[in-house]
């Protein structure tokens, strides 16, 4: 234990440390740490904000799929009552057509019918024709009885 | 006895150790190796602080900021406690003290004879002690500092009539009578506060290196397994009277400013 005047030299020298930290150590490191801690924070809220957003826009998707879900369903119905539809009316139009076809081909057979008949006639008045004619050679006159023929002929 | 000085008795030894590296007679002496290292110390954490100080950004701090910034915040975070004042002196005094004493106190940790031989032997220098925390002139250095500093922010905080009223009427009260020992428990409690921090201090340090000087006096071959032993616990100490110092300047402080 000597104190002596290096006590004042050492207080000399500490006031001159304590004033450069105050003046050129303290401000700028505590400027920083506040300015980060400021930023951390800013960060953090926005990092919450962010996670609301994203639960606001899943419920919004949520609700999106929902909705196009029932639209879809909707529209299904719609296309499978369509194609019952279009399906009847097919169905009718080919019931339609066949009846129309059945018809010109009941038509068609009438008319050869009636025209082989005729033919048939023909042919068979004029087989009697010839019959007769060979049976009544001489008397009978094909012109001057050709009334009683076509008679004849019409009843066959 | 590591000294190489081997003609010495042991009580020559320490006392060689113990002497000043000094400039001057009397009152006037100088003790250069203290001051010189109370420089060295400061100028080391003033220079590590500075550049952190420059480089400072509020981006993704280095490690090496990061670790600065860890220490300031500590100290600011201490003073916030003990201290409800405006802060822009306080707190750089606070870390200053801190870092300060810490710089001092590791010094002891260096190997008692390794700068004593290298000044002795090299330097041409009789006489080096370099912990300046075990010299009562830089302990006391810092708590006359402080001491004076109580009583500037007792005058601010309380102000004249208030820090007098105190000093005639605390704590016993105002009765007339009263007065002569309010001035006299005042008086002591406010000299108590220097002496204690710098005799805490000192004495710790001293102490150590008294103790660190006497292991050294054991045969190499045994001498570190005492020294070790004291080293750790020694590193214990040193932030820790860091420490004490620091935060007994902020609640003294406190205690002059706020008004009771």
């Amino acid at each position: 234990m000597d104190p002596n005047i290096s006590l004042f030299g050492q207080m000399i020298t500490f006031l001159i440390f304590v004033f450069v930290v105050m003046k050129f150590v303290w401000p700028p490191l505590m400027e920083a740490v506040e300015e980060r801690r400021k930023k951390i924070a800013d960060g953090l809220a926005a990092a919450e904000r962010g996670q609301q957003d994203l639960a606001k826009a899943e419920s919004r998707v949520e609700e999106l799929i929902t909705d196009a879900r029932g639209q879809a369903a909707e529209i299904l119905d719609q296309a499978r009552a369509r194609a019952n539809e279009i399906i009847a009316e097919g169905k009718a139009e080919g019931q339609r057509e066949r009846d129309r076809q059945l018809l010109a081909a009941r038509a068609e057979i009438e008319q050869e019918t009636n025209s082989a008949r005729e033919e048939l006639r023909n042919q068979v008045s004029a087989v009697a024709l010839a019959g007769a004619e060979k049976i009544l050679k001489r008397e009978i006159d094909a012109t001057s009885h050709e009334a009683l023929l076509a008679d004849m002929a019409q009843q066959i | 006895m590591a000294s190489g000085a081997d003609k010495q008795t042991p009580s020559e030894y320490v006392s060689h150790h113990l002497e000043h590296l000094s400039v001057g007679e009397g009152f006037y002496t100088v003790h250069v190796d203290t001051l010189f290292f109370t420089w060295l110390c400061g100028l080391l954490f003033l220079g590590v602080f500075w550049t952190a100080a420059r480089r400072a950004t509020a981006d993704v701090p280095g490690k090496f900021q990061a670790f600065i910034e860890l220490v300031v915040e500590f100290v600011d975070d201490s003073v916030k406690e003990g201290f409800h004042g405006p802060r822009g002196f306080i707190a750089p005094l606070a870390l200053t003290i801190f870092m300060l004493v810490l710089f001092w106190n590791l010094l002891d940790i260096i190997p008692v004879d390794l700068i004593p031989i290298f000044a002795h032997d090299v330097l041409h220098l009789e006489y080096m002690r370099i912990v300046p925390s075990a010299d009562v002139n830089a302990t006391f250095s810092l708590s006359l500092t402080v001491f004076v500093l109580i009583i500037i922010y007792s005058f601010k905080g309380k102000g004249a009539k208030g820090y007098l009223q105190e000093w005639l009427f605390h704590p016993f009260g105002k009765f007339p009578l009263l007065v002569p020992f309010n001035i006299l428990l005042n008086f002591v409690e406010l000299l108590a506060k220097p002496l204690s921090l710098a005799l805490r201090l000192f004495g710790n340090l001293y102490a150590a290196e008294l103790i660190f000087m006497l292991i050294a006096l054991l045969p190499f071959y045994l001498n570190w397994i005492p020294g070790s032993i004291w080293a750790v616990y020694h590193i214990l100490v040193i932030p820790l009277q860091a420490f004490i110092f620091m935060t007994l300047t902020v609640v003294y402080l406190n205690l002059a400013y706020e008004k009771h």
